[in-house]
């Protein structure tokens, strides 16, 4: 089975992110493989230990520099890793987005394609099911567990209500949520040969595509309001005591 | 101009936002409700008394289980053969996925996860929070029609008058599931922690109670575990005599000591409610990006040094095996419960 693990590039959680002059500034923290797509790399080299001859191979649409998210995948256990990079492709919506993937992912050719739930900085969670929309293929989102069984795939959809079996035909696309496992750490070995690692670099006429047009744009960026969020810490010589001055403080902001 | 408002609901039971999306919908112009699956005849009596102008429904056997492909085409169809302006949408599970696939269908984009909409001439500017909620930025579509998702008790919730009535249109389901459901558990505890106006969570703290002995024959996670489920029963109380909902940071979702849907945080749930109290929750910053946005937050912590006392509004320095229960006895009595 070939399986693909759509991965993204994003400023680290911790990084103090800004807005500048209508950018986004991240300073000098560093530029990480989205935390939501390691559960998608997890996912994905679950699936290839279950199931003998199959191959996981990470995928990305972004700059050069989002060649180290996708070591990251390789250190991880993936076997290959693909760059879609191109200049025309710097503003892309996520509509663009799942074109580029889907186009990329025809090229590959695929049984599976495992995405993350969503990314840290655009935060849409449109991806993965826009891509199944353009290949045509069954969506099986927001998976806790996934387990295949010949030609088809049985996952466990976690979602509000709470969770639902969900079966359709390989070729599917996936999303996965953080039940799936922890993301394993990279081995020493496998650190060892990502960085030794050529990962291949598709233009957009390697893979057939023209560069989509915009639909979603940004007019303005803003740092929100900051909260003057003073703590005031409450004090007394028993938990009765605290507890008492707490509630009165609790009631007297008036959100019960 | 006329909006869509997508009413999302399992088995009739509706994602409160959808109500918002409906008020929110009234206030450019008239608003037709979409009503799909079954029992989608009594949520339609209800999306009118809610104040929807007309209601679509389509409960066609196809639309039995949720399957995005069969809700995104039926969509698509009735979007294209009515041309809303404006379709608005809860933020759930079901709605980003069908949004998505329904916004290819008609060329046009989503915006999601949106917490203000101010329409401009035929056009609409969105405010949604990216980057975890660290920015803010101002979005437009230029597709026909905007699509938006809104980010729940971000906008008011209409009143509900039961005296209002209004004409529902059975519509004609399009397109082909591409999956079969075939079964479903209700999580232990379902929570809608996204519509909760108050939560109380526990972190790893809530399995810190040495004082507790665990029964014989357990071992060490075993009594971990034990010992959080005591921790998460004060949470729960409190919780519960605030008529609130039980949150959990993810050292205690990892710990096994309550489930996925309880977490709160950057792979959790983001929320927003009036009242957030966080209980052996140390502050991480993954935790912080889910609940900044609560207006009062109240951190109880043994460490007085902890990160979550920065982003509290009242915080106190004791063991919540202690302050909780008697915070929960103190608020019983001014509540006179
Ligand atoms: C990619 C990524 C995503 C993540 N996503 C999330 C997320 O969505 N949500 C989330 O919460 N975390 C998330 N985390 C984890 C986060 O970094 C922290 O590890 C986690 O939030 C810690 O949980 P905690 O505060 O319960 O545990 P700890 O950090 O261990 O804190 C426990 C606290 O309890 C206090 N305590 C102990 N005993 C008592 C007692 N008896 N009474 C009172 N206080 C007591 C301690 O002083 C301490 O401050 C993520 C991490 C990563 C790397
Ligand atoms: N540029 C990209 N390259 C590869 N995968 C992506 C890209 N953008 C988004 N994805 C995938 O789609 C998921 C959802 O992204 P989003 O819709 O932007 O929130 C991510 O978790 C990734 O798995």
């Amino acid at each position: 089975m070939k399986i693909i693990a759509c991965i993204k590039q994003v400023p680290d959680s911790e990084a103090k992110v800004k807005a500048e002059g209508g950018q986004v500034s991240w300073g000098d923290a560093p530029l990480v493989i989205n935390p939501f797509d390691e559960y998608a790399v997890e996912g994905a080299l679950q699936q290839k230990e279950a199931i003998s001859g199959s191959t996981v191979t990470a995928l990305c649409v972004g700059p050069e520099s989002a060649k180290e998210a996708l070591k990251h995948a390789l250190a991880m256990g993936a076997d290959e890793a693909i760059l879609v990079s191109d200049a025309a492709l710097e503003n892309l919506d996520t509509a663009g987005a799942a074109r580029i993937l889907a186009a990329a992912i025809q090229k590959a050719g695929a049984d599976m394609i495992i995405f993350g739930r969503q990314t840290l900085d655009n935060g849409a969670g449109l991806t993965p099911a826009q891509t199944a929309r353009v290949l045509g293929w069954p969506m099986l989102g927001l998976a806790g567990s996934i387990k295949v069984n010949g030609g088809s795939v049985q996952v466990e959809r976690v979602i509000e209500e709470g969770r639902q079996s969900v079966k359709a035909n390989l070729p599917a696309v996936l999303s996965v949520v953080q039940s799936i496992g922890e993301p394993r750490y990279p081995s020493f070995m496998g650190i060892r040969k990502a960085s030794k690692a050529a990962i291949p670099v598709w233009s957009l006429s390697d893979i057939g595509a023209s560069a989509p047009a915009p639909i979603i744009t940004r007019s303005e960026l803003t740092n929100p309001p900051s909260r003057e969020t003073a703590v005031e810490m409450i004090t007394g010589d028993s938990p009765a005591e605290i507890a008492e001055k707490l509630a009165g403080k609790i009631l007297a902001e008036k959100v019960l | 101009m006329k909006t869509f408002v997508y009413i999302d609901h399992f088995n009739g039971e509706v994602q409160p936002a959808s109500w918002e999306a409906l008020g929110l919908a009234k206030s450019f112009g008239s608003a037709v409700a979409l009503v799909f699956g079954p029992k989608a005849g009594d949520v339609a009596k209800t999306a009118l008394e809610f104040g929807a102008d007309e209601v679509l429904v389509a409960d066609d056997a196809s639309l039995k289980d949720y399957r995005a492909e069969t809700y995104a085409s039926t969509l698509s169809a009735l979007a294209s053969s009515q041309n809303p302006g404006l379709i608005l949408f809860p933020t759930t599970a079901r709605t980003r996925e069908m949004a998505a696939m329904s916004a290819m269908d008609l060329n046009t984009g989503v915006l999601t996860d949106v917490s203000g909409l101010e329409a401009n001439g035929d056009s609409f500017v969105a405010t949604r929070p990216i980057y975890e909620g660290k920015l803010l930025e101002k979005t437009v579509c230029s597709g026909r029609p905007v699509m938006v998702t809104i980010r729940g008790r971000a906008f008011p919730k209409p009143n509900r008058e039961a005296s209002k009535s209004g004409s529902i249109t059975k519509v004609e389901a399009k397109g082909e599931g591409k999956s079969s459901v075939e079964g479903y558990s209700a999580s232990e505890s379902a929570v809608n922690l996204g519509d909760a106006g108050i939560i109380v969570s526990g972190g790893r703290g809530v399995s810190n109670n040495p004082s507790l002995t665990p029964p014989a024959g357990m071992d060490e996670k075993q009594a971990e575990i034990w010992r959080a489920q005591q921790g998460f029963a004060l949470v729960t109380e409190l919780a519960q005599l605030l008529g609130g909902a039980v949150g959990a940071s993810r050292a205690a979702v990892d710990g096994g000591y309550i489930p996925y849907s309880h977490q709160v945080g950057q792979t959790g749930k983001v929320v927003s409610p009036d009242l957030y109290i966080a209980c052996g929750i140390s502050g991480a910053i993954q935790h912080l990006v889910g609940m900044r946005n609560a207006k009062v937050i109240v951190a109880i912590n043994k460490d007085a040094d902890a990160p979550i006392f920065k982003a509290a509004r009242y915080g106190v320095v004791g063991d919540l095996f202690q302050v909780v229960p008697a915070l929960t006895e103190a608020l019983k009595k001014k509540l006179g419960k």
